[in-house]
């Protein structure tokens, strides 16, 4: 039985592919992390400098995610449903994020915003600093992640056409009610999709945070930064033990959408 | 008149979809679009609703000039061809979805929407989603949906087109008797003829951008104005370089004035309808319907000798009005 063979081999090959770059590594990390000892975990997580650098991750995220989303509608909406001009371009620029290195991003920002930078020192001496503190971190998270909803976004309005908006407006909608009753509910598992992709990419940012926060322990570390500072200095039971609160993060934004999703599907059968 | 188009050209870059398009419409008829497909119809009824904007031209619904005004404030019912139902809605939500917006009182949105799916006869699936609806279902509840808001007008672009043979004509029959029953001004869209015969008291033939011809299916059937439209509206034949309906050739055993002699090359009986398939003298071929009685009178037979005759003929140029026809018979893509 060939077909019966190929699979077999196909599944273990993909199987074997996840344990080694994926389940293996990562679920090292979490058995180091709690080899010390439930206590010994507690004191890593809970310093000052620990809680310090999980807070400031937290707000560097709570920030960027919203903003991308409005955004990353916004753009979704213009480069499918617009008539302006630039929809082709603005497709293209969504995308630099994604193909330009972090660090490049960082160094970027830093020549923009910087003491020399472009505005910077007119900010600076304003009282306004930008460069090696928050307002440039969460800058820095938020370019990182900017792609991530309108990726999602574009392609299910494409699919979706603009008939049942058209729909809408002849019952008398007008473009708020429309977007609202109409576009968001038809959108909103890739939305959900976009959000949780972004908040995890937000979360483990670390190389345009690195450039731009110039890595201040309990001043301008976020989680990741101060999980690598530990690393180096061969502190390493507690940047396994950072490093599994972010990774739980992450997973539990990932597991909650696939709930969230099933329980949709699951309502719609029950209808029938 | 309860829509009138005035002069309405639309372009889409450099191709003319509309060019100085004029159509009345009377109040409470029902009026057909009928047209090869890319003819520029949905484009018609899209600017009627407001869904496009023309670039010269005026728009009027019961004598105002809406042509500025958006879909919105319009106040007609809009059928797509594929449903654009919403889907995360329930049918019932669907169709109250106009009144909703219209901030109506709960009681009388769900008195309204009860009647309506009576109407459209879905009063037992109301809570079912559109993906859980059949093709003829769904079109149905659309057509609630646009009927809700009690428009001036209604609008239907192809509604039958995507569903298949049986459940048109079934559909098409429940149409004429809700028209009847609720007599709103209606446009429907469609390339099929014999949809436009059944269901319109005015036809309007687009092709091309254009108005053809408008009359009543007998007026386009009987005097159509172009070749097109005899040929497009119902079945054309050559008789000696004329253009004739194949019903209105008579065929007859003995000569007699005015009639050619012909050879039977075929006869084949298609239900009540017999097609006779002769070659004249002159060499030409033509093709005769005959019904069956006259058929069983005359006795005919293949390599039989009769004479024909024309009682009406078209002044209009044969090959155009041929190539029309065949028109009709290209399967619109879906
Ligand atoms: N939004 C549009 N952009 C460009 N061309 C269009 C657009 N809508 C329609 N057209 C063109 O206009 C012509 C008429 O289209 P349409 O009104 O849909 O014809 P019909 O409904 O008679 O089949 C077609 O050639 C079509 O390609
Ligand atoms: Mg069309």
């Amino acid at each position: 039985m060939p077909e019966r063979l190929s699979r077999i081999s196909l599944r273990s090959v993909a199987l074997f592919y996840l344990l080694a770059i994926l389940f293996i590594p990562v679920g090292l990390v979490f058995f180091r992390a709690f080899e010390p000892g439930l206590a010994a975990f507690w004191t890593a997580v809970s310093s000052p400098d620990a809680q310090h650098a999980l807070w400031l991750t937290f707000i560097c995220t709570i920030v960027a995610v919203p903003l991308n989303t409005i955004f990353g509608i916004a753009a979704a909406l213009y480069v499918v449903r617009g008539k302006g001009p630039g929809r082709k371009a603005l497709d293209a620029i969504i995308d630099i994020p994604f193909a330009i290195s972090p660090v490049v991003v960082g160094l970027a920002l830093v020549l923009v915003y910087g003491e020399n930078g472009w505005f910077g020192s007119s900010l600076v001496s304003s009282g306004f600093q930008v460069i090696f503190a928050l307002p440039g971190m969460i800058l820095a998270t938020t370019f990182v992640c900017l792609p991530f909803v309108a990726r999602e976004v574009i392609p299910t309005l494409r699919e979706l056409g603009d008939e049942q908006e058209q729909a809408a407006q002849t019952l008398g909608a007008n473009s708020w009610q429309t977007f609202w009753r109409i576009t968001l509910p038809s959108i909103k598992w890739a939305l959900g999709y976009g959000i949780v992709l972004t908040t995890a990419r937000a979360i483990g940012e670390f190389g345009a945070v690195a450039v731009v926060s110039g890595h201040i322990v309990g001043q301008t570390d976020t989680a990741t930064l101060y999980v690598a500072n530990q690393f180096e200095n061969f502190n390493l039971p507690v940047a396994y033990a950072v490093s599994v609160v972010l990774a739980t993060a992450a997973l539990f934004v990932i597991f909650s959408m696939t709930l969230l999703q099933r329980r949709q599907e699951r309502s719609i059968k029950e209808e029938s | 008149m309860a829509i009138a188009v005035e002069n309405v050209t639309k372009h889409f870059g450099d191709f003319a979809a509309l060019e100085d398009v004029s159509v009345d419409v009377p109040d409470g008829s029902l009026t057909a679009l009928l047209g090869p497909s890319g003819g520029g119809k949905s484009t018609l009824l899209r600017v009627i609703a407001g869904l496009e904007l023309p670039d010269k031209g005026i728009v009027r619904i019961a004598g105002e000039d809406v042509t500025a005004h958006a879909p919105q404030k319009r106040d007609v019912g809009f059928v797509f061809q594929h449903y654009a139902a919403f889907k995360h809605l329930t049918v019932r939500d669907n169709v109250a979805f106009g009144l909703k917006i219209r901030k109506r009182g709960k009681a009388e949105t769900r008195k309204t929407v009860d009647e309506l799916l009576e109407l459209v006869q879905l009063g037992g699936l109301a809570d079912r989603y559109p993906d859980q609806l059949s093709g003829g279902q769904r079109q149905r509840m659309a057509l609630a949906r646009a009927l809700a808001v009690q428009p001036r007008v209604l609008l239907l672009d192809e509604p039958f087109g995507a569903l298949d043979v049986k459940v048109r004509a079934d559909l098409r029959a429940w149409l004429l008797r809700l028209h009847d029953e609720w007599p709103v001004t209606t446009i429907i869209v469609t390339h099929d003829r014999e949809e436009a015969m059944e269901l319109a008291s005015q036809i309007v033939v687009v092709r091309n951008g254009r108005v053809e011809q408008t009359g009543t299916p007998d007026e386009l059937y009987d005097n159509p104005g172009t070749s097109f439209v005899a040929g497009f509206i119902g079945p054309v034949a050559n008789f000696d370089g004329r253009l004739v309906r194949p019903h209105d050739l008579t065929v007859l055993d003995e000569a007699e004035p005015g009639t050619r002699e012909a050879l039977v090359r075929r006869v084949a009986r298609v239900g009540f309808e017999v097609r006779v398939q002769l070659l004249l003298d002159s060499g030409d071929p033509v093709e005769v319907l005959l019904t069956r009685r006259e058929a069983d009178a005359l006795e005919i037979e293949e390599n039989d000798i009769v004479h024909v005759r024309s009682e009406r003929s078209f002044d209009l140029p044969v090959d155009e009005a041929i190539a029309a026809g065949e028109e009709v018979a290209v399967p619109e893509p879906a």
